[in-house]
């Protein structure tokens, strides 16, 4: 299999290869040993399927909020761009602000003469039209190098108004990619946001469900198992999510950790700071919910929330019981590839297996080290330039809400069996010569396709179709094809649905035309045949023409 | 549906709310996509090929390929020089374009990047081009950025060798390949020899095949552009979207050059005819004469569920124009007609196209946005809503029937394949136009008052 690698770095000059092989690695028996370059600069001209800091910052973790307006400040282009594109599904008696677009929209004389009395006077006529809670101010490039002071602005805001208002430099160019944004808002948010109610008892059972986007209702879906345990969500973020909840979230008893990446920081600050606990779960998957869920139980250690967990499990396994039957007949031996963002490659290799789909590449596209590795090499990770542009901030321990629920003992006894403020990463889930790629970019997503042929590839829009006319079934795994969900039991199913579709459609079977697999001899005998019949045909149709020209005395060829 | 929006309109001088427009980049890369075997590069950050690309995906539903400089922290403050010229080296090496069409970003056009100085200084493989356009996303919009690259290409590639090569050059401005198919149908039925482009027929609209190809068959071809400069004379269609770039080629080659509207629409396409007969001295062939008696007579048989109708359009200049131009063919009223892009031009036209009609009273915008067009609905409700997918949540909110036309169409499949240009492309739209109106009257008639034949 180390052929793989070398075919792929093959094409690549001495300094890309450089680079690149230790973006590679083929798995060994000893995966917990092996490293990967990770969260550093892709390099120009390679085609990276990456993003940038603002779409981290607005586009993943505050576009959601749905009770806060989000201003972009900058030209149109970004704000346009990450309107309405994520589904990051929300519902609002009072109506949702993800609905909508807000930007400064600046023009040249603003980069020339400065853009923040624009951004004021937008703030002003937000204000005027939607009397916000809760506004949020992101910039874009040129608003870093023209040096608008956006935090001034958000500060003299909440003077104005007295609201909350909150400015985050997530330009473009911060950092590597959407990662940067992803760890600006947290400290945004956690800063501002977390904690800012008054202080509530905790919440008996509740959880905060962190890195849950709502992407087609997974969030939702999610919320539906947990509360039929008998478990309170008290906030989401950041899907259906919003600043009231998030302003609430210190109040819950334990955070849960869907997408690792995007959130992670937001999980340690809040333990320092409140002395809550997370838990690394995993919603995707029907092995990995049941056991998501019983880690979840397995916290709690309250035997009616574990008689309650073994219940639920049970009647929604007997519910997609013959439906997962029927999947896994239908897709069992099937290979995939797997490349998305921080998280979702790792995840979705659970939901594959419990259709007997292997995966034997998975690729993230802003993921650490340590979401490859697991938390455990954290220490060992050295910040690089473009990492430490990006700020890191500390939290201190909040004396008045600062509480703890398991006894020091009880959580090194939970450590062993649970993921608690851990993460085992994506590398030790994998087997032996499976290929795992950071930062897999266009020129290797064709050549590790034609090398290892996997049936499926599920990744994003920028290759779904490049993958879909090389002939793989192809679907997107950020927008999941604009169906979902695919988190929990039921949402398995869905998701068994829609890889079932992509490989059974009969479209596939006329991708080539049947005049193209006839051999040259054969073609010319069918050729020299349909000659024959045609000739035949022209003389019938003759005959017919004469015997009705005949009929009709003639008349119509006169 | 989009509930926070209140009906009493407030001016606005800052806040863009729901934007109808989006920035130069994206539409310098559409047109770079169509030139054959060309990579498009955006001189920025990452996200805003990634943005882009993601964007043409989605309308298209088509890869589009683009390479980035990956501007970090420490390339804005120094400059992206390093970053373009290490970019171009592994462009040609990992992906072989014949031609790398680099535009800028509003990152790199604040820094003050020459791309001049960095294309001269660069090493370019022999028998390999590069070529640059600015396209500062705070200046415009993305019909900018289309007219720009054109513009590029132009600049650095066309000649006037001295010997003509008796073709017209035709701008097609910023359509679908189904679009482009049509206009060269509509010349070879003419008889007359024309070089289109851009042309992102056979690249934006590549058929299945089993194997993917990087540069399909498709595109305008360097020689092609080269030989722009040869061209007897230029035709651009759409004032606004392509009269820059006939003015670049006139001032370098000398081709002089005649704007006719974007061919949506009976008077447009006859525009265009008579520009390639008055041009080529050919006459109009029977075929066309044909395809425009079929749409007059669709018009005539289908007038009494048309007529009065009030109608919203929106979008990008040239084409809203031409489509305001055929509603009025169609005895509709355009009630608000808007696009996002800036400049004047746009409403002079729209005016003057209603002031043919003797309609009054409507509501014409440039550089609006469409939480305002929205507003105006709410206030005076339309008949019919015509324009790009943002209009799909207006549609809902307001129930008014939605017929899709322009740029972009996230939400549907197959459009990119069918013109709106041409009399073929304005019967394809009399035929959505009346359909959303009639399924609309069938889904609101009484039991009573359903119609078996309307």
């Amino acid at each position: 299999m180390d052929d793989v690698k070398s075919k792929v770095l093959d094409k690549y000059s001495a300094k890309v290869y450089k680079n690149r092989k230790q973006h590679i690695i083929e798995v060994g028996e000893e995966p917990e040993t092996q490293e990967i370059a990770a969260n550093s600069r892709s390099i120009p001209g390679i085609m990276t399927n990456r993003g940038c800091c603002y779409a981290g910052c607005k586009g993943v973790v505050v576009g959601p909020l749905k009770d806060t307006v989000v201003i972009t400040h900058g030209p149109i282009g970004c704000g346009f761009y990450s309107w309405g594109t994520r589904r990051n599904k929300a519902k609002s008696d009072d109506g949702s602000f993800i609905q909508y677009c807000f930007s400064t929209d600046l023009q040249e004389t603003d980069i020339v003469f400065g853009g923040e009395k624009k951004l004021r006077q937008a703030i002003k006529e937000a204000m005027e039209i939607f009397r916000p809670k809760c506004l949020m101010i992101c910039s874009t490039c040129p608003v870093g190098l023209i040096g608008d002071d956006i935090h001034a602005v958000a500060a003299e805001t909440e003077e104005t108004y007295g609201i909350t208002c909150i400015a985050f430099s997530c330009e473009g160019y911060k950092g590597v990619s959407q990662s940067a944004g992803h760890h600006i808002a947290n400290n945004g948010v956690m800063r501002r946001v977390i904690g800012s109610a008054e202080k509530a008892p905790k919440v008996r059972h509740s959880v905060n469900l962190l890195g849950e986007y709502n992407i087609g209702g997974d969030g939702w879906e999610t919320e539906r198992l947990l509360k039929d345990i008998g478990y309170e969500v008290v906030a989401v973020m950041t899907g259906d999510g919003s600043y009231e909840a998030l302003s609430k979230a210190d109040r819950a008893e334990l955070n849960l950790v869907q997408c690792h990446r995007s959130i992670n920081y937001i999980a340690e600050m809040m333990e320092t700071k409140y002395g809550m606990d997370w838990v690394k779960i995993n919603f995707i998957g029907i092995d990995a919910t049941a056991a998501s869920l019983r880690d979840i139980a397995k916290y709690f250690d309250d035997p009616e929330l574990i008689k309650r967990t073994e219940e639920v499990i049970e009647a929604e396994l007997a519910e997609i019981a013959p439906a997962r039957d029927y999947y896994r007949e239908k897709l069992t031996g099937k290979t995939a590839a797997l490349y998305v963002g921080g998280s979702r490659a790792h995840h979705y290799q659970y939901l594959l297996e419990d259709f007997g789909v292997r995966t034997v590449l998975a690729g993230h596209e802003f993921a650490h080290r340590d979401d490859y590795e697991g938390r455990r090499v954290i220490p060992t990770i050295k910040a690089d330039a473009d990492s430490k542009n990006v700020e890191s901030i500390t939290v201190e321990k909040d004396e008045e809400r600062y509480s703890e629920y398991l006894t020091a003992e009880r959580a090194e006894e939970l450590k062993n069996v649970i993921q608690l403020a851990a993460y085992r990463g994506i590398i030790p889930d994998m087997k032996p010569g499976d290929i795992v790629v950071d930062d897999l970019n266009h020129y290797e997503t064709e050549a590790l396709l034609s090398t290892l042929k996997p049936d499926i590839f599920l990744s994003g829009i920028k290759d779904k179709y490049m993958l879909q006319k090389d002939g793989a079934v192809s679907r997107q795994l950020h927008s999941y094809d604009y169906s979902g969900p695919y988190a929990g039991f039921r949402g398995a199913i869905n998701f068994a649905r829609d890889l079932t579709m992509g490989v059974y459609t009969p479209a596939w079977k006329f991708v080539v035309p049947p005049w193209k697999n006839e051999p040259v001899l054969q073609a010319k005998l069918v050729r020299d045949k349909e000659r024959e019949r045609a000739a035949e045909r022209a003389g019938e149709r003759e005959r017919e023409e004469a015997a009705g020209a005949k009929k009709s005395g003639g008349a119509a060829h006169a | 549906m989009l509930d926070l929006t209140p009906k009493e309109i407030s001016e606005r001088t800052a806040l863009k709310i729901n934007p109808c427009k989006t920035c130069q980049p994206v539409g310098a890369l559409y047109a770079a996509l169509g030139v054959h075997a060309c990579m498009p590069h955006s001189h920025g950050s990452q996200g805003c090929a990634s943005y882009h690309r993601t964007f043409l995906s989605r309308h298209f539903k088509e890869p589009a390929i683009a390479s980035t400089s990956s501007f970090t922290e420490g390339a804005s403050v120094f400059g992206g020089g390093s970053n373009i010229r290490t970019g171009v080296r592994n462009v040609f090496e990992i992906y072989n374009p014949d031609i790398i069409a680099v535009h800028t970003t509003c990152l790199s056009e604040t820094i003050g990047d020459d791309m001049n100085a960095y294309i001269q200084d660069m090493e370019i493989p022999d028998g390999k081009l590069v070529v640059h356009t600015n396209t500062p996303s705070y200046v415009g919009s993305h019909i900018n950025g289309y007219y720009n690259m054109m513009s590029g290409f132009i600049n650095y590639l066309s000649k006037k060798s001295g010997q003509g090569n008796g073709k017209a050059a035709v701008f097609p401005g910023f359509v679908n390949p189904g679009d482009m198919r049509e206009i060269r149908r509509m010349a070879k039925l003419m008889n007359t020899p024309i070089t289109l482009f851009p042309d992102t027929a056979g690249v934006m609209d590549a058929p299945m095949t089993g194997h993917y190809v990087m540069y399909p068959k498709g595109g305008t071809t360097i020689e092609e552009i080269v030989g722009l400069g040869d061209c007897k004379k230029t035709i651009a269609l759409g004032a606004l979207t392509s009269e820059a770039p006939a003015i670049t080629l006139e001032r370098k080659c000398g081709v002089p050059y005649e704007v006719i509207p974007l061919p949506i629409g009976i008077e447009s396409t006859d525009l265009f005819l008579m520009a390639l007969q008055k041009a080529f001295s050919r006459d109009i062939p029977y075929e066309l004469e044909e395809e425009r008696g079929q749409l007059v007579d669709v018009i005539l048989d289908a007038h009494f569920y048309l007529y009065g109708k009030r109608v919203a359009i929106f979008g990008d200049p040239d084409t809203v124009i031409g489509l305001t131009n055929l509603v009025l063919e169609m005895g509709m009223i355009p009630s608000y007609v808007l696009t996002g892009t800036p400049g004047d031009g746009f409403a002079k036209a729209v005016n003057k196209l209603l002031g043919a009609y003797d309609v009054t009273g409507s509501r014409v915008k440039n550089a609006g946005d469409l939480f305002e067009l929205h507003q105006w609905i709410m206030n005076e409700p339309v008949d019919l809503l015509i324009g790009t997918s943002y209009g799909k949540q207006i549609a809902k909110a307001e129930d008014i029937p939605f017929v899709r036309a322009g740029f972009p169409i996230l939400d549907r499949y197959a459009h990119s394949y069918f013109p709106i240009v041409g009399y073929k492309g304005a019967l394809r739209l009399v035929e959505k136009i009346t359909e959303a109106l009639m399924d609309r009257q069938d889904r609101d008639a009484a039991d009573e008052d359903v119609e078996l034949v309307m």
